[in-house]
């Protein structure tokens, strides 16, 4: 780190800007870093990285670029909040439809406690209709209409399973490796050992839609103990793409410039007197601020795309929806933006009312969702980007093979929060294709083979990205942590 | 070279004990002095390396190998007799895979360096160094490096740990830039010019410390010491988790910024907040001080078990308190016994069982709060309360003979010759005294005669209630069904309140004989009717008859209208004197009707007294009694589910014992006791003295209070001067401030930070002396100008060898902006505010509530960081930018960071562009008739405090003659920079030069000097 200070000190600003292209993730400098321990310098094709890289690795510490060759370059990760029924969706279980309307047997109750069932559940078969795609065969129900058309690009982990059964804990879990708030999520451990590959741009993206954060908050994409650097940057479809992006009222770009241009000098002026290579630095963020109130703002600005484009994903320009953050998404990943996180509220399949039920509510919802995923694969695809980014699509945890209680007698049908298996899937960034790993009973209760745990799961995006997750640690409180706890095995299976 | 992290440690290990060697003067001992810090080394060396699997942990132990302890590495890791064969050694050095140590998969290898030194040190007989952190702080003798006169003892420390290196201490800072420097360290606002001015003229000797002091005595120094104390404290405005709710619980942060600006001692402060509620006849502001442990998060999202959150809330308690006295990290040791530090996961539960002792169980509702009355209310409240009593008093009490007399008397004479059992009334009403009470009735029948027959009057009559809920309209009384189910639609049904009626018109007078009343009756719920009053009123609306009922009853109950019942109308007849039996029913009667007007009068006096509100409330931990206290079990791999062996309050053995005081002797609890306390009677019911003292075995909250400030606790005073010395000087003495264990960095300076430490306890815990005595130091007054030299050698500044150039916090980037634009309020204390900030129109999931952030208006806008409302689960946008932490859990440390977003911030917030809207009218009023180059110089002088260089105001100029270039081109443009957000400025005002000073002030704002501490 030390080398690092100097280093930027003896450039000039010019040379400086022009030769970091490792973007937030790697000029930044912090004041007092944890522990004494490096600090992950982004993808280091910089001399200045590769200086601060040999000088983490002097002091111990273990920073990777990468480990081994990735798959995968880039994440794209849609969270659907709330868990969809994926009973519903992928996993089709014929013996639940026959023996639906019976007790749960009392094997699958015993000791447990749910969020909305007590008492005696009643079985729930699905009311879709399935069938199988593709050269492949994935097996879909009838509420999704576009997927298909991907199914062989498409790696279905029907063994998913979780230690949470409440959104928050769940959703925590999931991203940060922990049930409760303070780790730092997914795409910050991400950018935090691999950087970001676009200098005006944030490194980790995060877009929200169906207007609602997810259960977790922010902590969903938070920097937990890492450096706030790598805390995920909300961006917005509708509005400043990013807060404070935009110029006040009454001031041009060409006069942001000019104060720029004074504050840089003065700032200058004050560098010789004090000599602190921190005043350098604040330069150089300065002009990279500037840069992305440009930068942010035109990748957010989805008009100059093609109307066939825009027609395929069924995004709006202007507006805030999923579909707009679907076609985002592909636009930051083509910037070089490494990890691009969505969460979609509303996928909460309770049954308490229409918009949650199984049959016309996941019709609607569906909808809203597959064009758009369908239209960001193939867009990947045809643009060639898919092999190098990482699509992954899934829930905080599984829903119930029975009714929920509190919706028990209700025309609407619905399920419950469950965490002992369901249903995610992944495209592209170094999966196999059209392939389904996994497999549940046969009334969808239990995992019978290929389980694949949350940390199982985390430790193997991280492989797919050229990360061992043992290695990728930081150091706080005393001791290294890591996103997958001291927990997690790559799953080979998956991997092309 | 003064980073001693495990990691390190061994690479510069030779050139740190040279170093000591070299500048320890007065080291009695140098061999003694070099070996102990060799010792420390290899103690964070086998931390490091090997405990993960040869440590304290039994489970986790590989071959049965424990090298935390010398009698298992002697046993046979180590070779006294031949040190070169221990085999620890061996499988240091050895190349198979199989056999190296530590295995390729747990970590790196071990240099040649690190091998030499254990070598050395197994020849040396492998002395087993104590953890430095766990042996007791004493004061060494100050070295005598200088004999300057204003040199203190922390400048002889820091002065003969530079000995060794090739730097010199920086010369003295400049006087502008020290007050500068003190006002924000100390207050968190910068200086006006007319201190600065005062400063500079001052050429008395001790100029400098009058400063100090006077900084010290500012309200606002309690302002900026209590942001870095409620970041411990994880202290915010809502409860955390999915739902996030709003949580009241600022009286804590008042509380928190009096303590500083009492200068409470450390001892009392921790007493307070860990066990306020045990104190004897505990003061108010005592009992608020427990809120320390309630700002843990809570959760009220459905299907969640209140038992597992109210356990992670205990689990968190333990943790920050032992991170925040003790900078202990135990978390490991909850799920397994900690593998670096000597604690197990028993003693982790032993600790738990201190804090799963109060009331408190994650409810929605926060219970137990605290009711917080302003002072007229408490008086207010105290008349009505004694009222309430002494009417309940004659309520209970037998009625004086005489009173009865005369009673009957007036009755005999009245009724003596009456026959009529029948009253005229024209409105039945039933009323239900008390709060909170739900009047719910199935049937009211009004019977009276018409043409001979018994007739129902109450049908044809109009009924009406004082509120109607739940789907009760007054009408289902009158529906004749007297079905009282409520489910069958023809009960009536109040909202819960104080003194709720019923009432039927019965359109005219009639003669009323009887009334029969059915209350709501499913679930046993008629009980709530206990103590319902019927009566009568005439078409005058004058009360003619009345009766009250101490029991309702779940079936038809009769009330016979006579007034006076025939019983008594007998008595009244009878000329016999009366005998016992004859006495006592007229007493029964006369209380009756006394208690019927007594009833009256009490509920009135009731729902005044529920009509004076309490200012605000807050949380508060309350002990639970000493029958309901909980059992405590170990949770196996910390899972709340599953558990082992029940355990009792204590503390980890390898730690100073805990010595159980009788508290009413205790010295130093102070009991600010406080006459008019409304709560003393709320206190004493539901914590009796029993509790209190721990006259049993088992230790409680008290105990595990003065255990952490015991004078024999190794870690508190040296976590607590680590930790101002961290604010002061940007990185502790310790580096690891969050980790003073095994884990963690050795202290820079230990001596130091033993001396100070003992010297902080010798002076009663006193935190302001010891904030003095570090910006006394010449240490804290060296320039921080960096030379090249001083770069190279010391890039870190760990051996102080000038200034701390350090960022300022969120909360000071903000007021500093807000005092220097004239707009800063300085209003304290009361609810957080909501200063502006973008609408990004997402709210959390769950909550109807959280997305109700409206923008304050008036001074609330421009409130002090600290009084900002803080929502764990969306921090205030642009100070989260600058690095708080959303406070779920305690933050020991924050980062500072120095990223792109916050020059978006300072360049483009709202907030940020009003201040400099501020800043520009200040110019141009106080500065007015001034040549712009003057009016540049007192802007930048207003920044800045000191006097700018002529290139600066040159350049400020160029950019304001350019800016009114610009704006004299585009007058919109000129407006909307000048006046918006702020209010439109004078009337004469030059809008153009106004915006052209505010794109000056922006840019002032923006530089690094300004966001730095000078």
């Amino acid at each position: 780190m030390n080398l690092y200070n100097k280093n930027i000190q003896f450039q000039t600003r010019r040379h400086f800007l022009k030769k970091c292209p490792v973007g937030l993730g790697g000029i930044y400098l912090a004041s007092q870093i944890a522990g004494g321990a490096g600090v992950a310098i982004g993808s280091g094709v910089d001399d200045v990285a590769k200086q601060a890289k040999t000088d983490s690795q002097k002091s111990g510490s273990q920073q990777p670029n990468s480990h081994f060759p990735a798959k995968a370059k880039n994440v794209i990760y849609i969270h659907l909040a709330g868990s969809p029924p994926t009973l519903d969706l992928f996993d089709y279980k014929p013996e639940l439809v026959k023996r639906s309307g019976e007790d749960c047997p009392d094997e699958f109750l015993a000791g447990r406690r749910f969020a909305f069932t007590s008492g005696k559940p009643k079985l729930l078969g699905t009311p879709r209709e399935f069938k199988q795609h593709g050269e492949s065969g994935v097996w879909m129900s009838d509420a999704l209409n576009h997927l298909p058309e991907v199914a062989d690009e498409m790696c279905v982990i029907r063994s998913m399973h979780t230690d949470q059964f409440n959104h928050a804990p769940a959703q925590l879990f999931l991203l940060t490796g922990s049930p409760r708030q303070g780790r730092p999520s997914f795409g910050s451990w991400v950018t935090y050992g691999l950087g970001s590959e676009n200098a005006n741009l944030p490194g980790f993206v995060v877009l929200n839609s169906g207007g609602t954060n997810p259960s977790a908050g922010k902590n969903a994409w938070g920097n937990g103990f890492l450096p706030s650097v790598f805390q995920g940057v909300q961006c917005r479809s509708k509005g400043a793409p990013v807060l404070y992006v935009n110029n006040p009222n009454g001031m041009s770009r060409k006069l942001r410039r000019q104060t720029l241009d004074a504050i840089n000098e003065l700032n200058a002026m004050q560098a010789k007197t004090f000599g602190s290579p921190e005043t350098q630095t604040r330069i150089a963020q300065y002009e990279l601020a500037y840069r992305m109130q440009v930068s942010v703002p035109e990748v957010m600005n989805i008009n100059d795309e093609t109307k066939e484009t825009i027609e395929m994903y069924g995004a709006q320009p202007g507006e805030a929806s999923f579909a707009n953050n679907c076609l985002l998404a592909r636009r930051l990943v083509e910037k070089g933006v490494r990890f691009v996180q969505l969460f979609d509220w509303g996928w909460d399949f309770h049954g308490t009312n229409s918009s949650e039920g199984l049959k016309g509510g996941l019709t609607k919802k569906c909808g809203g969702m597959d064009r758009p995923v369908t239209a960001m694969i193939k867009d990947l695809k045809r643009r060639g980007m898919l092999d190098e980014t990482l699509v992954i699509w899934g829930g905080e945890f599984g829903r119930t093979p029975f009714r929920e209680g509190r919706t028990a007698k209700s025309k609407i049908l619905g399920r419950d929060h469950y965490p002992d298996c369901y249903t995610i899937f992944m495209a592209g960034g170094g999966v196999k294709r059209g392939y389904t790993h996994g497999e549940t009973d046969e009334l969808g209760f239990k995992v019978v083979s290929d389980g694949v745990h949350v940390h199982d799961y985390q430790a193997t995006v991280l492989h797919l990205l050229g990360i061992d997750h043992q290695r990728l640690t930081h150091r706080f409180q005393g001791r290294d942590y890591r996103l997958t706890d001291v927990h997690g095995h790559v799953v080979g299976d998956i991997i092309a | 070279m003064i980073f001693l992290t495990g990691f390190e440690l061994c690479g510069c290990l030779n050139s740190v004990i040279a170093q000591e060697a070299a500048t320890d003067s007065i080291a009695v001992n140098q061999t003694v002095r070099i070996q102990a810090v060799r010792d420390q080394a290899v103690r964070s060396l086998l931390s490091n390396k090997c405990f993960a699997c040869h440590g304290p942990d039994e489970d986790a132990r590989e071959s049965g190998l424990r090298l935390d302890t010398r009698d298992g590495a002697i046993d046979s890791a180590i070779d006294l007799a031949d040190p070169e064969a221990s085999e620890i050694l061996a499988r240091i050095k050895s190349d198979d895979p199989d056999v190296v140590m530590p295995p390729p998969k747990h970590g790196t290898a071990l240099t040649d360096a690190q091998h030499e030194l254990l070598l050395g040190w197994i020849k040396d007989g492998a002395p087993y160094a104590r953890h430095w952190s766990y042996v007791k702080p004493t004061k060494s003798a100050v070295p005598n490096v200088t004999d300057a006169k204003d040199a203190n003892v922390i400048d002889q420390f820091v002065g003969a740990k530079l000995l060794g290196s090739n730097l010199k201490p920086a010369q003295m800072a400049k006087r502008a830039t020290l007050i500068r420097r003190l006002a924000l360290d100390l207050t968190g606002l910068p200086p006006t010019l007319e201190e600065l001015k005062k400063f500079t003229q001052d050429n008395s000797d001790d100029a400098y410390e009058k400063v100090v002091d006077q900084y010290l005595a500012r309200p606002a120094y309690g302002e900026r010491w209590a942001a870095m104390w409620l970041d411990l404290a994880r202290y915010a405005d809502s409860a955390g988790y999915a739902d996030d709710r709003k949580r009241t619980i600022w009286a804590y942060r008042d509380y928190v910024i009096q303590a500083f600006n009492e200068n409470k001692s450390f001892e009392q402060f921790t007493i307070e907040q860990i066990a306020g509620d045990l104190i004897p006849q505990p003061s108010r502001i005592q009992k608020v001080a427990t809120a320390f442990h309630r700002n843990t998060l809570t959760n009220s999202e459905g299907g969640t078990s209140d038992q597992e959150f109210h356990s992670a809330a205990v689990v968190d308690r333990v943790n920050t308190t032992m991170a925040v006295w003790m900078g202990t990290t135990i978390a490991c040791a909850q799920c397994h016994t900690h593998k670096y530090d000597p604690i197990t996961q028993k003693e982790y539960f032993q600790l738990y069982d201190f804090f799963n002792q109060t009331a408190d169980y994650d409810r929605p509702n926060e219970s137990p709060v605290l009711e917080i009355y302003a002072d007229d209310v408490i008086e207010k409240r105290r008349v009505l309360t004694a009222k309430i009593e002494a009417k309940k008093l004659e309520f209970n009490s037998q009625p004086d003979k005489e009173s009865v007399a005369k009673w009957f008397e007036q009755l005999k004479a009245e009724h003596g010759d009456s026959e009529t059992t029948s009253v005229q009334g024209k409105f039945v009403r039933v009323e239900l005294p008390g709060k909170g009470k739900i009047l719910s009735l199935a049937e009211v029948k009004v019977f009276s005669n018409v043409d001979g027959v018994q007739t129902n009057v109450a049908l044809a009559g109009t009924a009406t209630q004082s509120s109607t809920g739940f789907g009760g309209p007054p009408e289902f009384a009158i529906d004749d069904n007297t079905d009282g189910d409520m489910q069958k639609k023809s009960t009536t049904h109040t909202n819960s309140e104080t003194n709720p009626w019923w009432e039927v018109d019965l359109g005219s007078s009639h003669t009323i004989e009887s009334i029969s009343i059915w209350q709501r009756s499913d679930n046993g719920l008629h009980r709530r009717s206990d103590g319902f009053k019927v009566s009568i009123l005439d078409k005058d609306r004058k009360v003619v008859f009345g009766q009250a009922f101490k029991k309702a009853l779940p079936t038809e109950q009769v009330v016979s209208i006579q007034p006076v019942p025939s019983s008594i109308l007998s008595l009244l007849k009878q000329d016999d004197p009366l005998d016992e039996q004859q006495n006592k029913e007229i007493v029964a009667h006369y209380q009756s009707l006394v208690g019927l007007r007594i009833a009256g009068e009490l509920a009135e006096l009731e729902s005044s007294l529920d009509k004076l509100k309490p200012a605000t409330t807050v949380p508060v931990l309350k002990a639970l009694a000493e029958d309901q206290q909980r059992t405590t079990k170990i949770q196996i791999r910390g899972s709340y589910l599953i558990t082992g062996e029940a355990v009792s309050a204590a503390t980890p053995e390898v730690l100073h014992p805990l010595v159980m005081l009788n508290l009413g002797k205790a010295e130093g609890v102070k009991t600010e006791r406080v006459e008019t306390d409304p709560d003393k009677t709320e206190s004493e019911e539901t914590l009796p003295n029993k509790t209190q003292q721990s006259k049993t075995a088992k230790p409680n909250r008290m105990d595990l209070a003065r255990w952490l400030v015991d004078k024999n606790n190794p870690l508190t005073a040296r976590v607590v001067v680590n930790r101002y010395w961290e604010q002061i000087f940007g990185i502790g003495i310790v580096g690891t401030s969050e980790e003073f264990g095994a884990q963690g960095e050795l202290p820079s300076h230990p001596k130091l930070l033993d001396w100070l430490a003992a010297d902080l306890m010798e002076h009663d815990w006193d935190t302001r002396r010891l904030l003095k005595q570090i910006v006394m130091s010449k240490t804290y007054r060296q320039s921080s100008v960096a030379t090249a030299d001083s770069l190279e050698l010391d890039p870190n500044n760990r051996l102080l060898s000038r200034g701390a150039r350090v960022r300022l916090t969120a909360e000071m980037i903000r007021d500093q902006a807000l005092a220097i634009s004239g707009l800063l309020s300085a209003k304290m204390y009361g609810p957080p505010v909501q200063p502006p900030q973008p609408k990004v129109g997402l709210k959390p999931a769950f909550s109807g509530q959280t997305t109700d952030w409206t923008d304050s208006v008036g001074e609330d806008r421009y409130r002090r960081g600290i009084y900002t409302e803080w929502r764990r689960s969306s921090p205030y946008p642009s100070m989260s930018t600058f690095d708080v932490n959303s406070r779920e859990v305690c933050e020991l440390r924050r980062s500072s960071t120095n990223t792109p977003l916050q020059a978006l911030v300072t360049l483009n917030d709202p907030v940020y562009i009003e201040a400099a809207q501020g800043l520009a009218r200040r110019i141009l009023i106080e500065a007015k008739d001034k040549t712009s180059k003057e009016k540049a110089t007192f802007g930048l002088q207003l920044c800045l405090v000191r006097k700018p260089t002529s290139l600066e105001v040159e350049r400020v100029v160029r950019l304001f003659d350019e800016t009114y270039k610009h704006f004299e081109n585009d007058k919109v443009a000129a407006k909307e920079l000048a006046v918006d957000p702020l209010n439109p400025p004078e009337k004469d005002a030059d809008i153009v030069e106004l915006a052209a000073w505010t794109t000056v002030a922006n840019v002032l704002f923006n530089l690094d000097e300004m966001l730095m501490k000078p």
